[in-house]
């Protein structure tokens, strides 16, 4: 440990860099832009959540009072596409750009200067998107599933949204290369594959399913674009097409999407568990292996979001089957989370709060997805607010809960300082209770029939819609208290020692300083 | 203190909830209507059911834990991390419960694509924004109309108090025989939408260009609403479906009706050339 500090202090000009926005700009290393990645993710979430906050104020009440119809749908468009593709995902990746390399002891990722590009697309692909909304005819106003023949018919903002996603898709595509060759080449000696720790495990997964479905991405939206620009007629029926086979292609990438949003998140937590827990995480290798197993299943189960579509008897049969089959998997981590904490010695920080958070709630998520599963309840269920409310419970307090938990945790190593642990305590019960306020009562009206994706509703809808907006509400500006806290962690917290967690284990924590040297191991540790 | 505290809120929410939901039907699926719909509405519950025994079972395990091995009550952390039989058993146990919450869903779904021998087919077209039905087969074969949102402009504006069936009444109702097998067939004329009754347990998209089909049998009379349920652009929260049930004697006034008035309408119509 001791030489790895030395080298730290020995190589300190190797720290130089370019001063100011061209450090940013020119940066190839992989905590720069992780950060960049971070606080983009950040403001995307900002932007994103800005959009819920006009969707749930017009929904607050029935009537037709702040957003015409036509705006709404832009609204709920771009809410989904950039929280899923500007906030959820590039979080991920910059937890991935931060933590892989110090937790597998490489000095850098593979490819930095890739690493660089990846990052610098997104801004471009997210100025796009944003900046459809001042198109004429205004941004995309189909949906985040942008189905055809509904999107054909769309305005400028369509083929903005469709330059966007391909974009958006290179930038991943890179991302998930460099993070692969990151994990295969540049383990310390000694760090077998079983040895990796489960954060790297489960974004090695990831990355594969990334590479594997984002070009099936780029693919319907170039049919989409060539059907509305260049005369063909893929998605048109008149033409020998079926806009159905959109959806086909479309959920063949947006299946593995939502394991993609999860599996890293799945990581996160299984790093976090363990080091509050004090006990090593129960059942490493069934952990692994069901982590595969979710990745695999996830690309047979694609058709069980198009139950109303129109399939054969058989065919909603399997992928009724196939879906069920992921809840095996997902058991599993469950049981091994509560294995981990069985008989531990648990404190409960912030992260291990909003761990536990995540399992909790994401289980609810877990079986809602299970009556989904179920075909003659989904289809009752399909394109109401039930299906908002399932798919909220896997992505905030799912993906963006493990998001937050993950931040907490590791800040002290990013940043050398200690966050405020009761600022933290609040940011975590807060959000906890608007999150179920907001989207617990979306059930109810889901069963009881209300469609997602309309500005307006009958009286009976009434209640739980005003309860869910002011939950959305409290929930909105709870987020605004954690952005205070991450400013006030860097400004003023505490100094960090090397592990403030006295349970953590990974290589982050026993062998470099806090904050993080710039490069993070250049002589390997030896992993025994 | 304060996981017990959570613990308590945490089970006394849930049991207001489920008492909640066995009395009012604005927690669960409104009344079921028809077979299919009465088959989901159960199958629903005793899926949750399952559900809920799992969620007090796994967490009633976490939760303990969470109360008893802290640190702050000096519990010594164990240093156990695997057992292959545990892990076996949590595996195979699951997938037995799925088998069993699978069995009922098989037999329904198969019964809900048996569209064979209706006593009478509807097609239903969507157009941005409103339905059109065509009675294709059976009693009232050859009846043919429009059906609008018929809520006023200015109640959705806030210019007028809203009526009970705001948003969800229409001009002209689709109306069917009591007990007979009805056949949906499924089309729409320029986008996606899809016709969906929830008390009839009927949900289909209709694709421009592609027939699809489904079916109903109405066990009551009664007026039964529902909404488009995929995206259609502008005014997609503004096409309703209103379906009317009518005994067998009223089904058969209606038809005359309708069959009177759009033979004089027809009429005219070549007159006038």
């Amino acid at each position: 440990m001791a030489a790895v500090h030395g080298d730290v202090h020995g190589h300190e000009h190797d720290d130089h860099h370019p001063s100011g926005i061209m450090r940013w700009v020119k940066t190839t290393n992989h905590k720069d832009i992780g950060t960049m990645y971070l606080w983009f993710s950040f403001t995307m979430f900002m932007v994103g959540g800005f959009l819920a906050m006009g969707i749930r104020a017009e929904l607050y009440q029935p009537g037709i009072q702040i957003l015409q119809p036509e705006l709404f749908n832009q609204f709920t468009t771009l809410h989904g596409l950039i929280m899923v593709f500007g906030a959820i995902m590039p979080a991920f990746v910059g937890f991935a750009n931060w933590q892989v390399p110090m937790m597998i002891g490489a000095p850098d990722m593979a490819f930095a200067r890739m690493n660089n590009w990846s990052f610098w697309l997104l801004p471009v692909a997210a100025t796009l998107l944003v900046g459809s909304f001042f198109v004429p005819g205004g941004a995309a106003a189909g949906g985040w599933t942008f189905y055809p023949p509904l999107s054909t018919q769309g305005g400028l903002g369509v083929d903005l949204m469709i330059f966007s996603v391909h974009i958006l898709g290179a930038s991943s595509i890179m991302g998930s290369i460099n993070i692969i060759t990151t994990i295969l080449n540049m383990r310390a000696p000694g760090m077998t594959m079983m040895k990796m720790p489960m954060f790297v495990w489960t974004w090695l997964i990831t990355a594969y399913l990334l590479v594997l479905v984002m070009p099936v991405l780029a693919g319907v939206v170039t049919m989409l674009l060539t059907d509305r620009h260049f005369g063909t007629s893929f998605f048109n029926a008149a033409g020998g097409g079926d806009p159905v086979l959109f959806q086909h292609i479309f959920w063949f990438f947006g299946h593995p999407e939502v394991y993609i949003m999860i599996l890293p998140a799945f990581g996160i937590v299984s790093e976090i568990i363990p080091t509050f827990s004090r006990k090593p995480l129960f059942g490493y290798s069934s952990m692994v292996y069901a982590t595969a197993s979710i990745a695999i299943l996830s690309c047979i189960v694609w058709a069980h979001h198009m139950f109303t579509a129109g399939m054969p008897t058989v065919g909603q049969l399997f992928f009724m089957y196939a879906t069920m089959l992921i809840a095996v998997p997902t058991g599993v981590k469950v049981f091994n989370w509560t294995a981990t904490m069985w008989r531990g010695s648990m404190t409960f920080e912030t992260p291990m709060l909003f761990a536990i958070g995540f399992i909790f709630l994401f289980v609810i998520g877990g079986f809602s997805g299970v009556i989904c599963a179920i075909v003659p309840i989904d289809i009752q269920v399909q394109d109401t607010y039930y299906v908002i409310a399932h798919f909220h419970y896997v992505l905030v307090s799912g993906a963006l809960f493990a998001l937050f938990a993950g931040v907490y945790y590791w800040i002290p190593k990013w940043t050398g300082h200690m966050y405020s642990e009761t600022l933290g305590k609040w940011h975590f019960w807060l959000s906890m209770f608007f999150f179920n306020a907001t989207f617990f009562v979306q059930h109810f009206l889901g069963l009881a029939g209300m469609p997602r994706r309309i500005p307006d509703y009958n009286l009976q809808f009434a209640d739980f819609n005003m309860i869910s907006s002011l939950g959305a509400f409290g929930f909105g500006l709870t987020q605004l208290l954690f952005l205070y806290l991450v400013i006030d962690c860097i400004r003023n917290g505490e100094k960090a020692p090397q592990s403030p967690w006295d349970g953590a284990t990974t290589l982050e924590w026993t062998h470099l300083p806090s904050p993080a040297p710039y490069h993070s191991f250049e002589t390997p540790p030896i992993v025994k | 203190m304060r996981s017990k505290l959570v613990a308590t809120l945490a089970g006394v929410s849930t049991l207001a909830l489920y008492s909640s939901m066995a009395v009012g039907s604005k927690y669960n699926f409104p009344e079921p209507q028809s077979i299919i719909a009465r088959e989901t509405y159960d199958m629903h519950i005793w899926i949750m059911w399952i559900c809920l025994v799992i969620f007090i079972g796994v967490f009633g395990v976490m939760f303990y834990s969470i109360l008893k091995h802290r640190k702050s009550v000096g519990y010594k952390a164990a240093n156990f991390h695997h057992s292959t039989t545990v892990e076996i058993i949590w595996t195979v146990i699951p997938c037995i419960i799925l088998v069993v919450m699978a069995l009922p869903a098989t037999k329904t779904v198969i019964s809900m694509k048996d569209t064979s021998s209706p006593d009478m087919t509807i097609k239903a077209t969507g157009y941005q924004w409103m339905w059109g039905y065509d009675y294709l087969q059976g009693e009232g074969e050859g009846i043919s109309f429009y059906s609008k949102l018929s809520t006023p402009r200015a109640q959705y504006e806030n210019k007028e108090p809203k009526g009970e069936n705001y948003l969800l009444e229409v001009d002209n109702r689709v109306v069917v025989p009591v007990g007979k097998k009805v056949r949906v067939i499924i089309t729409a004329n320029d986008v996606l939408h899809a016709w969906w009754v929830p008390a009839l347990g009927v949900k289909q998209d209709a694709v421009p260009g592609f027939i699809r089909d489904s079916w109903f049998t109405a066990d009551a009379p009664g007026i039964y609403r529902g909404q488009c349920a995929e995206l259609c652009g502008k005014d997609h929260g503004f096409m309703p479906i209103v379906v009317e049930v009518m005994n067998a004697d009223d089904y058969s006034k209606w038809v005359a009706a309708q069959l009177g008035a759009s033979a004089v309408k027809t009429s005219m119509h070549i007159e006038n050339k």
